[in-house]
């Protein structure tokens, strides 16, 4: 017998016939029906934020380290609206997420009614594609169709707008989950074309300075695995780009770091000098490319991405694959290992010694120092403070961070040796994302280690959350790295605008962290001296520590920079590399007017 | 350079005003743009053009099939195709000009299909530049009032856009 069910329940049972196990949310008037519809049930729970923002960073973060959609319910009206920046935070990084949104009765819709807002309308830009529900009996269809959207393909937000009325516990109607969607407008690639495989891999053969420049696009796609055989079986350099971070294992020799604005000197050259770029999962985006008009002048371009869009959008490809990047990365790997069985002769080994040997000498020359000497005299350099956490917990935390230097600073000198390890807003840069995305990596996985690398202002930005944590036992760990300013914006100052600190400090009015962390319950510490910070790092990963919140306060050197850095308007080569290179620059132009 | 592009979508509300958003978020101009349901109710079909070079008009069809609704999308301009427009006229028709408005009209093959003592209301159809034509033949003066559907259009032989 067809089981009779509300509006209300429909929508939370189809929830738990998709397997969610944990929605984020905020309740209010339009969803009221919904949240009771939720308190009588046990399978899926249910999380109550501070602020909705931070449900969706939550929903994100709980996606990035599972790769299952996260879910958000919010209210109408405001409750959708400040949903808004998580779901294009989620957009730019193309994250499998679902969001549920309460919304006036349908008959109402139009008139200008409290709390009303066309959520569709506002959310177009921003999403993958979304749904407002017309008729209760609409419903198990369109949650159906909506993970299937958001998980599928370029994976992405899918906002679900709930009228109140058809959700009505007042109705009923029979319920059947449906068991597999079609939709004739939506088909997303399933695997490449076997003839463009082939250029691929013939192209790759022939490569004498080749680099593989992989994005997050192999994390979404889970094909770290074969992006690591295949880069093993041609001895190749790897880049990862900032959302590409963990998808090929850093420690690795053929890993040349992060490449782009602020990626390593090693990555940038190479990919300057390359004369053949395999770029999968990747987007060429302007943090990367720098500009485009003087990109890689000699590179053939191999462009593999699930989404057709992505590919000679910026830069052109010679052979482009749209295909997700697992199986066509399978046939890659089996069309290359017949070949080289054939003619192993075909890889040229002379000349990848000498590609080879350039590299390093460009890694002697300008990488980064990974082994920064802590000295009394100075201060605490931030970069030092990630390579203490890396030290501490072995490279195996999940790390999420906010949106400034120090976002730069852990992807620099963080090793990550698996994806989904490196959690961070690459797209849109949202600042306030760190805290409540650990969050839900921590409700992902109760008993991993995560770490948040903050800066004072995005903390403060959804610093509510310590609530949160505190009422669902969520024992992150917060690194903030406290320069008493908003420290990237003041650095583009000091380096483009005669270090003029418009709006970019205020470090009178920032509050006691270490009290503040307190009074919601948490650890606090604060430290300033050099001496000090690898005792403090082991305390806060202490099994003492390990079921508490511990909120670490670093005091750091406020004139840091983040180097290497792009020159603007310029190709991938063009890096300021240090303080004295950057003075030398500045000298220069001042010479020269 | 002006392009043609036929686009089938999903017959359900809200899918235009994603056309529309697409178009207004990625810069991307709309010069005209038709749409209504087809034959089969749960489609509808939208002609719009547009401008842009080769790289342009392929980011525009890619990122017009990315939209969930959009079924089908192509690319008339290069390949045979027939286009029409319908344009309704209304001109100052009065005195000698009552004549020369109606043999211009013969020699467009328009009809006049509303009349009054001092107005004709001509309608003419075909391609863009032929209703460019007629306004700049009728002489800018005589112009009161122009309502243009903007084009529509389909291949010529046994081609078809259908899912
Ligand atoms: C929501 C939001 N507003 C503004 C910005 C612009 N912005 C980028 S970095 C930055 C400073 C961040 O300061 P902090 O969090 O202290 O990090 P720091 O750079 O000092 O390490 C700002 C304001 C942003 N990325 N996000
Ligand atoms: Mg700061």
């Amino acid at each position: 017998m067809t089981e009779m069910l509300s509006g209300g329940e429909m929508l939370i049972r189809a929830l738990q016939d998709e397997g969610v196990d944990v929605v984020f949310g905020y309740p209010g008037g339009a969803a009221l029906h919904i949240y009771d519809a939720m308190f009588r049930q046990q399978k899926v729970e249910h999380m109550l934020v501070r602020h909705e923002q931070a449900a969706t960073h939550m929903a994100d973060g709980y996606a990035r380290a599972t790769g299952r959609a996260g879910v958000v319910l919010v209210t109408s009206g405001p409750g959708a609206t400040n949903a808004i920046t998580g779901i294009a935070t989620a957009y730019m990084d193309s994250i499998p997420m679902v969001v549920i949104s309460g919304q006036v009765q349908s008959s109402l819709i139009g008139t200008d009614a409290f709390q009303e807002t066309d959520m569709v309308g506002v959310s177009r830009p921003v999403v993958k594609h979304s749904f407002i529900v017309r008729r209760a009996e609409e419903i198990p269809e369109i949650v159906k169709k909506a993970f299937y959207i958001a998980n599928t393909g370029r994976p992405g937000p899918v906002v679900i707008d709930v009228p109140k009325d058809t959700v009505d516990p007042a109705d009923a109607f029979p319920y059947s989950y449906p068991e597999t969607v079609r939709m004739r407008s939506y088909t997303p690639s399933q695997r490449g074309h076997s003839g463009q495989i082939r250029k691929a891999v013939t192209a790759l053969l022939v490569a004498k300075r080749p680099v593989i420049y992989a994005g997050g696009g192999v994390i979404q796609g889970e094909a770290s695995e074969q992006l690591t055989q295949i880069a093993r079986r041609l001895n190749f350099p790897v880049t990862n780009t900032l959302m590409g971070l963990g998808a090929f294992p850093a420690p690795d020799r053929q890993f040349l770091g992060m490449l782009g604005m602020h990626g390593t000197y090693e990555a940038n050259m190479a990919m300057h000098n390359a004369d053949c770029i395999f770029a999968l999962g990747a987007r060429f985006d302007d943090r990367v490319t720098n500009n485009p008009e003087k990109f890689s002048p000699d590179a053939t371009i191999v462009h593999l991405d699930v989404d057709p869009a992505s590919i000679s959008k910026i830069i052109a490809a010679d052979v482009p694959i749209v295909s997700p990047v697992g199986p066509a990365l399978d046939m890659m790997i089996e069309t290359l290992d017949k070949e080289l069985e054939k003619a192993p002769e075909v890889l040229d080994a002379a000349a990848h010694s000498q590609w080879w040997t350039r590299i390093d000498e460009w890694r002697a020359e300008g990488g980064l120092d990974h082994h920064m000497a802590l000295d009394s005299v100075r201060r605490i350099r931030p970069q030092q403070v990630i390579q203490s956490l890396y030290a501490v917990t072995g490279g195996e935390a999940f790390v999420t961070s906010d949106v400034g230097q120090h976002q730069m600073f852990a992807a620099q000198y963080y090793h990550f040796n698996k994806p989904r390890r490196w959690i961070n807003s690459g797209g849109l840069g949202t600042m306030g994302f760190g805290l409540p995305s650990a969050m839900g990596v921590q409700v992902a996985h109760r008993d991993a280690v995560v770490a948040c690398v903050t800066g004072e202002g995005s903390f403060m930005m959804n610093m509510q959350e310590m609530s949160t944590c505190k009422q669902y036992g969520l024992p992150i760990k917060v690194i903030n790295l406290n320069n008493s300013a908003l420290g990237m914006v003041k650095q583009w100052q000091d380096m483009q605008y005669g270090g003029r600190h418009s709006s970019s400090t205020y470090a009178d009015s920032l509050p006691d962290f270490v009290a503040l962390a307190e009074s919601f319950g948490h650890v606090g510490i604060r430290i300033s001296e050099p001496s000090d910070l690898p005792d403090a790092m082991q305390e806060v990963f202490s099994a003492a520590n390990r079921n508490r919140l511990v909120f670490l306060d670093v005091v750091v050197d406020p004139n840091e920079h983040v180097y290497p850095m792009a020159i603007k308007g310029g190709a991938m080569n063009d890096m300021i590399l240090s303080r004295t290179d950057d003075a030398k620059r500045i000298g220069e132009e001042e010479g020269a007017r | 350079m002006r392009r043609i592009l036929a686009v089938l979508l999903e017959n359900e509300p809200g899918a235009l005003s994603r056309i529309i958003g697409l178009f207004a978020q990625r810069n991307y101009n709309i010069s005209s743009l038709t749409v209504a349901p087809t034959e089969d109710n749960t489609l509808s079909r939208l002609t719009m053009t547009t401008e842009g070079d080769d790289q342009k008009i392929e980011q525009i069809t890619k990122q017009l099939n990315k939209l969930i609704e959009v079924v089908k999308v192509v690319d008339l301009t290069d390949t045979d195709h027939v286009e029409r427009e319908i344009m309704l006229i209304k001109v100052r028709a009065e005195g000698v000009a009552r004549e020369e408005v109606k043999r211009t009209a013969d020699v467009f093959r328009g009809q006049i299909i509303d009349v009054t003592a001092n107005a004709y209301t001509v309608q003419v159809t075909g391609p863009k530049a032929k209703l460019d034509a007629f306004i700049r033949a009728i002489g800018k003066t005589t112009v009161l009032e122009v309502v243009r559907s903007g084009a529509t259009g389909l291949s010529r032989g046994d081609k078809i856009l259908t899912v």
